[in-house]
């Protein structure tokens, strides 16, 4: 038996998230998930409807608290970063890459230049299979079914590289601070090749069967419309800003892995709304093809080393441990205890998907960090999700949840 | 002969409904197949294929599955409504078919007086229809829309928001466009001058398929039978995107299994009013020049095309498009659909007046 005095005082609680039509009845609320097929995971969204119009509605995050971030705390800085792959699942390169961005800004660590093409090359693919599956299930998201299978269809050869470069398929934690885990195997060259020739086309045939498809049309164009100051107020960040119409892009903002040294446009729409994040979306595959292009063109050229020659983070050969003394105690060191970056405090961003994904990282000048606070993009953009949902309707949320792409597993960490 | 006494026609009536109840029934359980199998194709999938070759009895697995779930029943249902709304629901589905001719008609011939001396073959010329009513248009029309009720009961009385929601949206959805259902029929029979179905495809035997003057007609009746079914585009009862399973979201076991056997149905009976209608019903080529029984077998297979054809492009485009919205499919009803379902009828029917029967 539940306390009546409880559920009491749980409704009083709540009182507050509604209007005062629904204590009357004139309004719905409805309880929107956490498990319903278009919440992109568990999102739980507290819906006050007008029929079907959205009078309020209201995210309830922490479904997928994962306490990644709190766990971060107990290990070295090493063994963490084996955490982050599994924040935002589907930008596991980038959440590797933001993190050892960080470390590498706190220790002043130097990157290999070969290192930094692969990065650069990486994430652009992992930027690549995330808008496929974005742009599968924004329109499982609107009925049209066929899309999502294609872009998995397409994502697995992205796998298939992520498991020739890494062994693994998503968790890769290929990206490693002071450079990447190891060189790319022979076959990579082609394989990326391959896919940046097979992709355009079947870009071209996503676009035949959507952007002027007058449905698609009418279900995105107005919908879920948010200003630049809007979105600039609530944090948006990545695509769903751009859609609005600001011009803020990490890469090109604060470059990182050498971006400047790229030639990419950043796609800007102005609409603010579904249509527009997806026209931006859609130029960003393109977008994100050309920077690969330029990184498989510098990556023949660019022969060498891809972890840093500093033994305080990186371990020696292993051919060095019997003839060199100090090698054996740096192999020694970081193998038992790890490295340790001074006391100090350090924010490093990315470009994620999803917009600016940054890492605050905290060090006492021990070997396990202090704090790490994930700046997530999606937890961000999903707090504008009230705002650019007022007045639409039932069928419309579930485009504007599409449109912002959040991941879970990237809002509650 | 003629089929003339009561129990003749009662006899027949009756085999012919178990034979064509049977042929539903086996052709909603395969329709569910061919919509996995075509779709699988259009999504660069295999589809089903453990059950049997190539999947073939991957219905019968699932009829049993469903057979032997358990029946939930929420605690807040109202019993009576939920469990008659399943009903409602497929019966009229099953008897639409009733008054459309599938194939010329067929001489059957039985033996009389069997172990007397002067014992002979009898034969009746039965028509391949169950029954032949003078008003089965409007039979067609009346019995598709009582199939509102069903869905529109199961979402009030299941007492979910969702199922409500989906109830609601299907009425207001069904009732729009059964207007414009009802006014794309209108045309043929005008031209034709019956509401029979076996006078519209004799007609279009004399002379050439309602299509060709009617293509308006035919778009529109094709549209309004996909809102009518709740397929794709046009699925906003049960649109899982939002309404998680929409009107049928309480339901389980057999009593889902009835609402998709409905949805099915439907689909293979407007298609098939569809042909006859516009396509001609079981015409085809050599009906006249081969022996009567052939000519049965032919026509049913050419109607099993047609039927066919219709029945993949609706698969076709579910696998295509994206879902309209609430509003705009109302929008799209009101103004796009009646107007020119309107202008379609206005147009035959002066056609009709100065041209009488030089249109044929």
């Amino acid at each position: 038996m539940t306390d009546l005095r409880e559920v009491e005082t749980t409704l009083d609680q709540l009182r507050h998230l509604f209007t005062e039509r629904a204590f009357s009845g004139e309004t719905m609320v409805l309880n929107m998930g956490p498990q319903h097929p278009s919440t992109h995971g568990v999102l739980r969204l507290i819906l006050e409807l007008d029929g079907e119009t959205v009078v309020r509605a209201i995210p309830d995050i922490g479904f997928l608290h994962t306490g990644v971030e709190k766990n971060m705390e107990a290990k070295t800085y090493l063994k963490a970063l084996a955490m982050t792959d599994r924040l935002d699942y589907l930008n596991n390169i980038g959440n590797n890459l933001t993190y050892c961005l960080a470390i590498e800004k706190l220790m002043e660590v130097n990157v290999p230049e070969r290192a930094q093409v692969l990065r650069v090359l990486m994430a652009e693919l992992q930027r690549i299979a995330s808008h496929l599956v974005w742009l599968g299930t924004h329109c499982i998201d609107l009925a049209a079914l066929s899309i999502l299978l294609y872009c998995f269809r397409d994502r697995e050869r992205i796998m298939d590289i992520f498991e020739m470069v890494s062994g693994q398929r998503m968790m890769t934690t290929y990206i490693r601070p002071g450079g990447v885990w190891r060189d790319v195997p022979a076959g990579f060259e082609e394989a990326v090749k391959d896919f940046l020739e097979y992709l355009p086309a079947k870009l071209d045939d996503y676009e035949r069967l959507l952007t002027n498809n007058p449905i698609f049309k009418m279900r995105a164009q107005g919908v879920g419309h948010i200003s630049a100051e809007d979105a600039l107020h609530w944090g948006m960040t990545g695509s769903s800003l751009r859609g609005s119409g600001v011009n803020y892009d990490v890469r090109r903002a604060m470059p990182y892995c050498g971006y400047e040294t790229y030639d990419f446009d950043v796609p800007l729409e102005t609409g603010g709304d579904v249509y527009s994040r997806y026209l931006c979306r859609m130029r960003e595959f393109r977008e994100s093809l050309k920077i690969c292009r330029q990184a498989l063109d510098r990556l023949p050229k660019t022969k060498g080393p891809v972890m840093t020659a500093d033994r305080k983070v990186a371990p020696p050969p292993r051919s060095e441990l019997s003839t060199s003394m100090e090698s054996l105690i740096h192999h020694f060191k970081l193998y038992t205890e790890g490295f340790t970056p001074p006391v100090g405090e350090v924010y490093a961003a990315t470009e994620s998907p999803r917009g600016e994904l940054g890492v605050r990282l905290v060090s006492d000048g021990t070997p396990k960090p202090q704090r790490v606070h994930y700046r997530c993009p999606s937890w961000a953009n999903l707090q504008a999700l009230t705002t650019m949902s007022e007045g639409c309707l039932v069928a419309d949320l579930v485009a504007i949840i599409g449109s912002i792409d959040i991941v879970l597993g990237d809002v509650d960490r | 002969m003629e089929l003339q006494t009561f129990a003749e026609v009662a006899i027949a009536a009756a085999v012919k409904s178990v034979i064509l109840v049977a042929v539903l029934l086996t052709s909603f359980a395969y329709m569910t197949l061919l919509e996995r199998k075509v779709m699988a194709f259009l999504q660069v999938r295999l589809g089903p294929n453990r059950v049997g070759p190539g999947g073939f009895f991957q219905p019968v697995a699932d009829g049993l599955k469903l057979f032997f779930k358990e029946e939930l029943i929420p605690a807040e249902a109202d019993r009576i409504m939920f469990v008659l709304a399943p009903a409602i629901t497929v019966i009229p589905a099953l008897i639409i078919l009733a008054v459309v001719p599938f194939g010329p008609p067929l001489n059957v011939c039985i033996p009389t007086a069997i172990g007397q001396p002067d014992w002979k073959w009898v034969c009746y010329n039965v028509p391949l229809a169950v029954a032949d009513l003078n008003v089965g248009m409007l039979y067609i029309l009346s019995v598709a829309s009582i199939a509102v009720y069903g869905i529109v009961l199961a979402g009030w009385s299941s007492a979910n928001k969702y199922a409500t929601m989906g109830g609601i949206r299907s009425t207001a959805q069904m009732v729009s466009y059964e207007i414009a259902l009802g006014l794309s029929v209108v045309g043929p029979t005008l031209m034709v001058g019956s509401l029979s179905l076996r006078e519209i495809t004799q007609w279009q035997a004399d002379h050439y398929w309602l299509v060709l003057t009617q293509p308006i007609g035919a778009i529109i009746y094709f549209l309004a039978t996909l809102a009518e079914v709740n397929r794709a585009p046009f699925d906003m009862p049960e649109a899982e995107q939002e309404l998680t399973a929409g009107y049928h979201t309480e339901y389980s076991g057999m009593k889902f299994a009835l609402f998709f056997m409905a949805e099915y149905i439907k689909m293979v009976a407007v298609s098939a009013v569809g042909v006859t209608l516009f396509f001609g019903g079981y015409l085809g080529p050599f009906l006249d020049v081969v022996p009567n029984w052939m000519a049965a077998i032919l026509g049913l297979l050419y109607f099993f095309i047609k039927t066919f054809v219709l029945l993949v492009v609706m698969i076709w485009i579910r696998g295509t498009l994206p879902r309209f919205r609430y509003d705009q499919l109302m929008r799209f009803g009101w103004k796009v659909m009646l107007p020119l379902a309107l202008a379609n009828v206005a147009v035959t029917a002066v056609a009709v007046v100065l041209f009488g029967g030089r249109l044929g």
